[in-house]
């Protein structure tokens, strides 16, 4: 199939895409990124090293 | 072709008593297990205990069986060792696997169904969790994740009804490169490297480490990438449950989504030809782990033929051929999930080549990296540092309270599929276009008359009759509420179900 062939049967219209929305730059992700830390350090279970070390599984399938 | 047929996910949940590591796992997977049936709304089931009789482990879809002293122990999931094992009105299946309590989803017909009743199972076992802790002497925390980082791993598994007639070579030819670069979506993101999780660094998968050969039986030790076993729990004539065991499960609706819905419509191509470019690759076992081992999305694959190409690229093929195939099948035009996943299969493909963090409100290892790579940067925090690894591992804690990716879905960083209204519906009924539908009825309805059930019969013990009634239900879209509700509506007692059923 070739690529033209393959997007005039694709069920969408390719044109139209005249509008478009505002990106997010990486300096709002950054800034989104240091709310989220804030809200995961109150909620981190203490003692982080004991924590992970006694997490210990028997295997499965 | 639609990415519409019979499928279900299996998780295995990760299990702590934090503080008192050495207490024993089958003993706290067993009062998850038995706390459930004491919250439970609608079920009344009492001892209905899990019919054996069609498991079928150490057979091979290569057309041979495995002989059970060749075997690990672990491969005989067919023996009964009277560990806790529930049948749920939903159809659902809540018990011990090995030492981590499972819950196995009902038979549903489409990717969302599956991510709905998914969602079901993890509320439900969180919630059984919590009941076995407010009445035993520990605090007991679950993780829907698939390794504890010091060399163990437990699954997730995703299981799809195919045609018998299609060869297992061909599944296995065309399969293969897909899902070794569909974790690019699909995988949960870990940190460390190795089975043990021994070297720093970050990885797409939670699972990849764990695959050492391209296709077997096995799913406990050499997992294989195409797992074999043969067990369709339908008629073997007719139908194969393709059992894949390579997935990472996933937090992120939107990847349990486009995971679910993008491999249908791969073994849909599969069924009718399959793909025209032999997309084949020279080491599976070792691109599995080389993609899982770059967040950068750069590597490239080697192909059979040569070529050298990128997950990306690889999955871009799959997809093409996905659009093609389903325009050309579809005479009424496509159906709107099969669209819905073809487009999103697109955007997340788009997205991840411009940056993943663009990926991080549907993909698991897009959002764990991006909070990792916040503490990085913000404290400057090495790999190797057990905050690092515990964020790791409490992104799959599924309790709402802590759980790191159930927050960010609550405030709206993740996306959300399902609405809670449909998740507490799910939790209590089974959906209602596939056999789970009479199981699950007939549990709620009847519970007290059922003996036994599996996914391919319903037991009876009516009171007064020598025998028990065994109603098997081989075909997985027969039995629904379609085909039975009517006879179920008009049956007061079992008794007057099986008679009606002889009748008919």
């Amino acid at each position: 199939m070739s690529t033209q062939d393959h997007q005039r049967r694709r069920p969408e219209p390719a044109e139209a895409d005249e509008v478009t929305l505002p990106e997010r730059s990486p300096s709002d992700i950054d800034a989104d990124i240091d709310a989220i830390l804030d809200e995961i350090d109150e909620v981190l279970e203490e003692n982080a090293e004991e924590f992970v070390k006694s997490f210990v599984q028997k295997g499965g399938q | 072709m639609s990415v519409h047929r019979v499928m279900g996910i299996e998780t295995e949940y990760g299990i702590s008593v934090p503080g008192h590591p050495h207490v024993n796992a089958m003993a706290t997977s067993s009062a998850v297990v038995t706390s459930y049936s004491g919250i439970s709304v609608g079920d009344r089931r009492s001892g209905a205990r899990w019919d054996f009789d069609e498991e079928h482990p150490l057979r091979d879809a290569r057309g041979y069986d495995m002989s059970r002293a060749e075997a690990d122990p672990s491969q005989l999931t067919d023996e009964d060792l009277g560990l806790a094992n529930l049948i749920l009105t939903n159809g659902a299946r809540l018990y011990v696997d090995h030492a981590h309590p499972e819950y196995s989803s009902p038979e549903v017909t489409n990717p969302r169904d599956a991510v709905l009743w998914d969602r079901a199972g993890m509320e439900i076992i969180a919630d059984a969790a919590d009941a076995a802790t407010r009445s035993g002497p520990f605090t007991i925390q679950l993780y829907k994740n698939n390794t504890d980082n010091k060399g163990a791993s437990y699954g997730c598994h995703e299981n799809y009804l195919m045609r018998r007639s299609t060869p297992f070579a061909d599944i296995v030819h065309d399969l293969t490169p897909f899902f070794v670069t569909r974790q690019v979506f699909a995988g949960a993101g870990r940190v460390g490297r190795g089975q043990e999780g021994r070297q720093p660094g970050f990885q797409l998968s939670q699972r990849a480490d764990f695959f050492e050969v391209e296709v077997g039986l096995e799913t406990t030790l050499k997992r294989p990438i195409i797992n074999t076993r043969d067990e369709p729990h339908a008629d073997p004539e007719r139908h194969r449950r393709l059992h894949v065991i390579v997935g990472d499960a996933n937090l992120a609706e939107a990847a349990t989504y486009l995971k679910m819905g993008s491999t249908s419509l791969v073994l849909g191509i599969i069924e009718a030809g399959g793909m025209a470019d032999n997309l084949s690759l020279d080491d599976p076992v070792r691109e599995i782990h080389a993609v899982s081992h770059d967040p950068t999305l750069t590597h490239r694959l080697t192909l059979r033929d040569g070529r050298r190409l990128t997950a990306l690229e690889i999955q871009r093929a799959y997809l093409e051929a996905a659009w093609d195939f389903a325009v050309k099948q579809a005479v009424a035009g496509v159906d709107e999930q099969t669209e819905d996943i073809l487009r999103r299969w697109d955007s997340v493909l788009t997205d991840l080549a411009d940056d993943p963090r663009l990926a991080m409100d549907r993909v698991d290892w897009c959002a764990k990296l991006s909070i990792l790579d916040g503490y990085r940067r913000r404290d400057g925090a090495e790999w190797g540092d057990a905050r690092l690894e515990l964020v790791d591992l409490q992104y799959a804690d599924i309790r709402p309270s802590r759980g790191l990716a159930l927050r960010l879905e609550a405030s709206g960083r993740l996306e959300r599929l399902t609405t809670a209204t449909e998740v507490a519906r799910a939790r209590e009924h089974a959906p209602t276009d596939t056999r789970a539908y009479f199981r699950g009825e007939c549990l709620r309805r009847y519970g007290d008359a059922v003996a036994a059930a599996s996914w391919d019969s319903v037991i009876f013990d009516i009171p007064g009759q020598d025998a028990l009634q065994r109603v098997p239900t081989l075909e997985p879209v027969r039995g629904t509420r379609d085909h039975v509700g009517r006879l179920l509506d008009a049956s007061a007692t079992a008794e007057a179900l099986l008679e009606a059923l002889r009748r008919s």
